[in-house]
């Protein structure tokens, strides 16, 4: 209690020195959600339509080369800062590992409150990082790893409320930004690898109440439990762990969700619904309309909790509402959304993919190459990785261009083979067995892992694919400069690239490797590019496998430091 | 007492209240940095307390679960198991805490490093499974290198050099729990060594 007191302390001391630098604070209204003004970053991907992209043109393939560093700011913590800068008129709020949100001045760099969360010594972290914060009022919101939905005063970092919205004990926890709409704030929960049900709640935004608790695995009686046998249900998993789209004039929130658990499909005949799937949710109610599956009865630890990009494209001649994911599972999929229905449109492969032998062309169901599905007591080699052709770091689109840019990984493979388990409540209930070399290879022959790929919404065909000898955990900003930001490498570099070619037009190299999504905003009408470096989680675990693959011991420093991008004056 | 009774900001065993506190709330509690209050250390229920000496150990899983561990019921070398500390006089099980988990093997005790030779008793030895990077339970094992793994970010740890890392991002070994062999059952010879799980960046 003295840290903390000593804390409170410093975090006054901070808002004091450095308030008559700030503005006003604009409080973020529905309205502004629904058509986020330019000049901020309000949300996790910019907008509800997930397109991570920017309408700003002053950094442009021009002058893109001129970038430099304005400020920076060290976070003091180690492991996965994926956050976004989430940026408000000159605030900028930065979550952190160990989920810190950190108040900044954008204009100064300079520190005007700290949130600091305590942790139980009990807790355990399969993911040590935070993907975000969300905005309303005057307030901002966060989701945390002890299972907590945490809201506070934007302007002071006070606490207004806290609810729980799972027990950590049993495994559930959050690493997402939340998603605000409809005057709700809705959170996911991970902990796929404890045994949990999955589900998504909303809150009431200003009151934190309940509205809402829909779960990702139907109960007994409910439409599609019969795809999950006897009690497994109860602890499949199908986690959701990445904030959702929202498409306001259906009302509809589009979720990915992770796969079933344990990992082997085999503890769970049938198609576990609704793993591996793209969910749409009615944010009044949070009824479950319409579903897609990407994949049925999961074997390889492929989540599909990135959500889909709301995308209209041409197909056939046919203009479709529409939405594109790039699946873990290596596919990239075409679908269309309907008020009461998901429908198939298309998939292909983006890596190299050999468990799938087929797709069914009405439905998109994939039909598998069964020598290539691990099982209890079974090994089984299979591509991509379980790390899938891109994990969470989301894609961009850029609407101008047409183009998707994917931050995907190729050549990786995995070996795994299952074992039993037995559940107990918050431990490990992956049944995993040990592979040689952590299971993990490269596959002979091929030159490198990370790409940047830019695919043609309405042609369905890649334009260019830029790629990397390093594994690639880079989130990916677009923006009408006709540039592509991205870092992700384990040289821990940050890259601009001409998002009509591929090219790489501008680099800097940071204190990390960059695993944060990318943002930029203006102050004073003047165009900034902000992201953080924080090398950690599934990158450095991949960078371990990759060293133990190779022989190697490639090294990529830790810890957070928010860089803040301009052109010179 | 073990030394290790001081991580009180853990589960209360009761699951966590669901109910939105209130801005006036939070500031009667002294809160106004949204902090999660401690649970105080001073009259923990004894399922909590970590493992004390004297305690019986009874395996959590394997052929003997819910059996006391005694030697002869582990295979020299093979894969760890899960175990737990029983009070004899109460016969209350120590699992009031996931910080409580240990795991246990059979080693070669000629093998293990001089200054962790006092912890072994008859070839067995005890970890903490909670891994100190963030806090996992470390339930892999690699038999080929001898050495417990966490399954979460691949840190693993020799079990002959007092779970020195050897790889991934454990910042310390794991804790160690001293043994004894008293009438061929094994009980704990004393608290953990070493401080038990994660610890958190500020």
């Amino acid at each position: 209690m003295i840290r903390s007191s000593i804390f409170l302390c410093c975090s006054l001391v901070s808002s004091l020195l450095f308030a008559q630098a700030l503005p006003p604070y604009n409080p973020v209204t529905a309205e502004r959600l629904l058509n986020p003004e330019e000049s901020n970053w309000l949300m996790y991907r910019g907008s509800y339509d997930s397109h991570g992209f920017s309408n700003l043109n002053q950094i442009n393939t021009d002058n893109v080369d001129g970038l430099v560093p304005i400020w920076s700011f060290s976070t003091g913590l180690r492991e996965g800062h994926q956050a976004p800068p989430i940026v408000n008129d000159g605030y900028m709020y930065v979550t952190t590992p160990q989920n810190h949100i950190l108040a900044i001045n954008a204009r100064t760099g300079d520190l005007i409150w700290r949130y600091v969360r305590y942790l139980p010594d009990d807790l355990q972290q399969f993911h040590p990082t935070n993907r975000g914060v969300a905005l309303y009022g005057d307030r901002v919101y966060m989701a945390t790893v002890d299972s907590f939905l945490v809201s506070l005063d934007a302007l002071t970092g006070e606490l207004i409320w806290e609810v729980a919205v799972e027990d950590y004990y049993n495994g559930y926890y959050m690493t997402m930004a939340p998603l605000i709409a409809d005057g709700k704030v809705m959170v996911g929960v991970s902990g796929g690898e404890l045994g949990i049900r999955g589900f998504i709640a909303a809150y009431d935004v200003m009151s934190g109440e309940e509205v809402w608790k829909t779960y990702t695995i139907p109960a007994p009686g409910e439409s599609g439990s019969e795809s999950w046998p006897g009690d497994t249900w109860q602890t499949g998993g199908v986690p959701v762990w990445l904030t959702g789209s929202y498409d306001p004039e259906l009302n509809l929130a589009y979720w990915g969700t992770g796969n079933g658990g344990p990992w082997m499909g085999d503890t769970r005949p049938g198609d576990n619904l609704y793993s591996s799937s793209v969910i749409a949710l009615d944010v009044t109610t949070g009824e479950l309309k319409n579903h897609h599956q990407y994949h049925w009865n999961d074997s390889w630890d492929w989540d599909e909790v990135s959500a889909p990009i709301l995308i209209d494209f041409e197909r056939g001649g046919r203009s479709i509402n529409g939405m594109v994911h790039a699946g873990r599972n290596g596919y990239l999929w075409y679908l269309e959304r309907e008020a009461d229905a998901i429908n198939f449109v298309e998939a292909n492969p983006y890596v190299y993919q050999d468990v799938f032998t087929s797709i069914d062309p009405v439905t998109g169901r994939p039909e598998y190459d069964m020598t290539k599905k691990p099982g209890t007591g079974y090994e089984a080699s299979f591509c991509p990785s379980l790390w899938g052709g891109k994990d969470w770091p989301p894609a961009a689109f850029d609407p101008e261009s047409r183009l998707m840019f994917i931050p995907a990984n190729d050549n990786v493979c995995s070996t795994m083979v299952g074992e039993e388990i037995q559940y107990s409540p918050g431990r490990s209930y992956m049944g995993r067995g040990t592979s040689e070399n952590g299971g993990f290879f490269v596959r002979p022959g091929t030159d490198h892992i990370g790409e940047l790929q830019a695919w043609n919404v309405d042609t369905g065909e890649r334009a260019w694919t830029t790629t990397f000898e390093s594994q690639n955990w880079g989130p990916v900003l677009a923006t009408a400069g006709d540039l592509v930001f991205m870092g992700g490498t384990n040289d821990r570099y940050f890259r601009a690239f001409d998002s009509r070619t591929g090219e790489i037009l501008w680099k800097q190299r940071t204190n990390s490797g960059i695993t944060g999504v990318p943002v930029t905003y203006t102050l004073d009408g003047k165009q900034y590019v902000a992201v953080q470096s924080g090398w950690g989680v599934d990158a450095q675990r991949e960078q371990n496998l990759l060293n133990m693959a190779k022989g190697e011991s490639h090294y990529v420093p830790q810890g957070g430091v928010i860089w803040v991008f301009a052109l010179p004056d | 007492m073990s030394k290790n009774t001081d991580n009180d900001s853990s589960h209360n065993g009761k699951g966590r209240v669901a109910k939105p506190i209130s801005r006036r709330a939070v500031f009667k509690m002294g809160l106004a940095t949204g902090i999660a209050v401690p649970m105080s250390a001073l009259g923990q229920p004894p399922n909590r307390l970590r493992p004390q000496p004297g305690d019986q150990l009874v395996f959590e899983e394997g052929p003997n679960q819910d059996a006391l561990v005694r030697p002869e019921l582990l295979e020299l070398e093979k894969r760890p198991l899960s175990a737990l500390a029983r009070d004899p006089a109460t016969q209350v099980l120590r699992d009031g805490s996931r910080l409580n988990r240990i795991m246990i093997m059979r080693i070669d005790p000629e093998l293990m490093s001089a200054r962790y030779q006092a912890n072994v008793a008859e070839g067995v030895i005890a970890y903490s499974a909670v891994c100190t990077h963030t806090g996992c339970d470390v339930t892999n094992w690699d038999e080929g290198q001898l050495r417990m793994a966490c399954p979460c970010h691949e840190s693993q740890f020799d079990i002959y050099d007092g779970a020195k890392v050897v790889g991934g991002p454990a910042p310390r070994p794991l804790a160690m729990l001293p043994l004894e062999v008293v009438d061929g059952i094994v009980l704990v010879a004393g608290g953990f060594r070493g401080r038990v799980g994660f610890t958190q960046q500020f």
